[in-house]
């Protein structure tokens, strides 16, 4: 079953002129408008998620990755101007067009989005508990005795030790931290959560863990994934499919194993090549 | 009956990083595999049996021919009888053959380093659907099967020599007992004895419903465990020969 259906998707930084898509992307070599300075940082991307299926999103900085993500995840940026059309399962019409109130339920339940960022999305003065349990009171959760006994339950489906749970979130390391992140995205079992380069700022054991911890709990629950990564071996661990991006474009992508040992693209090949 | 059918099997590397010259892998390769067969593919260094086996298994994407499918009629949307082309079926059937009906082993392992030889081995049956319990309860036997010391169950393969972490690869590969299994290379860091081990296990376990097709280097091993032989020879195929008419020959 497709989950998820984005086709045209856009994200510009700046004016815009008519010139924009022409003179940026792969062939061009840029994704800044050599006309009017916008930055384009990602466009003309399609893409479908089906349930259960981990997609990679891989590409150097700046490549447009988070741009692409961020719209598959609902987020709005009030500095982008942005453009196309994201269709998810049960649901009718342009998901981007979508009021206020409704997107904001569909980002409570449906589809959960861990930011690059280690704290971002944390409050660092609230306990790991209560970041968590704010993701379930926002869902309309009201018993303390349940909400509790769920951040229990998502401390240990994520590894964290529940014997912490009341303390500030700002003693948490960084690899606790990225798993509080984790347990309150699948807080309120979402069918797609979106992750934007989970390994960022950890060591490369905690990653090992993080990525093995993400990865059984995304089997277990069936949930679907969108990983956004530089790192090759972050998505060639996860995704079943991969997208390469360049240039705010999609340049290549098929089954992760074909894409990282029959790249056909010279970008690909040239990714794959600096690894090796 | 014929499981898989190789018709005029083409892949050609466009090297771009390389100013863009063009490799050769394999050239218009053919042959039949029947069901239950155990068909073993041999040639030097480069001859394209990898990438035979990657194409099979669609690592590669062919450039040319067909690779026609028998063993998932049930998937398939044609007439039946018809099969699925591997080389033209798109990415999401793909996926679906391989967590159904197909295996394979590559040379190296790579799996995320904190998990146990145990579970590396029983994932494939967890994700069909077995219970923790009875997966690992398998798995622990194939491990067994094959030797590897009780001691390494619960370590991580990261950490283990080439010869166990082969024996994890055969194990993974075997779990689920796929329809096709694809074998590149599983013996080649055994010790004789091991090998021995790893031998009787794939005579058990490849009956009526798995066919494999496995890359071999040691004649021994072929003579063991194969019933027609494959020969390739700078990407072309050179014969076909049932394993008898194949004895005493020197292979790579
Ligand atoms: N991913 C690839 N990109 C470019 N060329 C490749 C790739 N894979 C294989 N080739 C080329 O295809 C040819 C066949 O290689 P292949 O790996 O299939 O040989 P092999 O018979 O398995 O050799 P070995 O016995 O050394 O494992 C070689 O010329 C090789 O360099
Ligand atoms: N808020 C912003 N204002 C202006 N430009 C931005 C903003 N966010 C991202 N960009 C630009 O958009 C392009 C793509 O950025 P991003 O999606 O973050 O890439 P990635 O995640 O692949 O590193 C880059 O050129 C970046 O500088
Ligand atoms: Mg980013
Ligand atoms: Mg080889
Ligand atoms: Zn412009």
């Amino acid at each position: 079953m497709t989950l998820l259906d984005a086709e045209g998707l856009r994200t510009v930084y700046g004016d815009g002129c008519d010139r924009c898509l022409d003179a940026t992307g792969d062939r061009a070599g840029t994704n800044q408008c050599p006309h009017c300075g916008s930055v384009v940082a990602c466009a003309e991307a399609d893409l479908t998620v089906r349930a259960g299926e981990v997609l990679g999103i891989v590409g150097e900085s700046g490549s447009g990755k988070s741009s692409l993500a961020e719209q598959l995840a609902l987020e709005r940026d009030p500095d982008a101007e942005t453009d196309g059309v994201v269709r998810y399962a049960g649901h009718e019409g342009n998901l981007l067009d979508v009021d206020y109130e409704t997107r904001h339920d569909l980002r409570t339940g449906d589809i959960a989005l861990v930011h690059q960022h280690i704290r971002d999305g944390l409050n660092p003065e609230f306990t790991g508990g209560g970041n968590v349990a704010e993701k379930l009171l926002s869902a309309g959760w009201r018993s303390f005795e349940d909400v509790r006994a769920r951040v229990r339950e998502l401390f240990e489906a994520t590894e964290i030790p529940v014997d912490r749970m009341d303390d500030p979130t700002s003693t948490y390391s960084g690899g606790m931290q990225r798993r509080v992140q984790i347990a309150r995205a699948l807080a309120n079992d979402p069918e797609l959560v979106v992750l934007d380069e989970p390994t960022t700022g950890l060591d490369v054991s905690v990653q090992a863990r993080v990525l093995d911890m993400f990865r059984r709990v995304q089997r277990e629950k069936g949930v679907a994934a969108v990983v956004v990564s530089h790192d090759l071996g972050v998505v060639r661990l996860l995704a079943d499919r991969t997208l390469v991006m360049r240039h705010g474009r999609v340049v290549e992508s098929g089954l992760t194993d074909r894409v990282m040992e029959d790249p056909h693209h010279e970008y690909t090949q040239t990714l794959i090549n600096s690894v090796i | 009956m014929t499981v898989l059918s190789v018709e005029g099997l083409s892949k050609t590397f466009d090297m771009h990083v390389l100013g863009d010259t063009q490799v050769v892998g394999l050239d218009d390769v053919s042959f039949d595999v029947r069901e239950g067969e155990f068909l073993a593919v041999v040639g030097e260094s480069g001859s394209g049996k990898s990438s035979l086996l990657k194409c099979l298994y669609r690592t590669y994407d062919p450039t040319g021919g067909r690779i026609v499918y028998h063993g998932a009629d049930e998937l398939a949307d044609g007439d039946a009888g018809d099969g699925i082309d591997l080389a033209a079926c798109d990415d999401r059937e793909v996926i679906a053959l391989r967590d159904a009906t197909i295996g394979y082993t590559s040379q190296f392992l790579d799996e995320i380093p904190r998990v146990p030889a145990v579970d590396v081995v029983a994932r494939p049956l967890r994700e069909q659907g077995v219970p923790a319990e009875d997966a690992r309860g398998e798995a622990r036997e194939l491990l067994s099967r094959l030797d590897l010391p009780e001691a390494l169950w619960e370590a991580y393969p990261a950490t283990f020599s080439g010869g166990e972490r082969q024996r994890v690869n055969l194990a993974q590969a075997l779990s689920p007992r796929p329809t096709l299994l694809l074998l590149d290379e599983p013996t080649s860091a055994l010790d004789p004895e091991t090998r021995q081990a790893a031998i009787d296990l794939l005579r058990e376990y490849v009956g009526e419903d798995t066919t494999v097709v496995g890359v071999f280097h040691n004649t021994a091993v072929i003579e063991a465990v194969a019933d027609r032989v494959v020969v390739l020879d700078d990407g072309k195929l050179q014969r076909v020969v049932p394993v008898a008419d194949f004895e005493g020959e020197v292979v790579g």
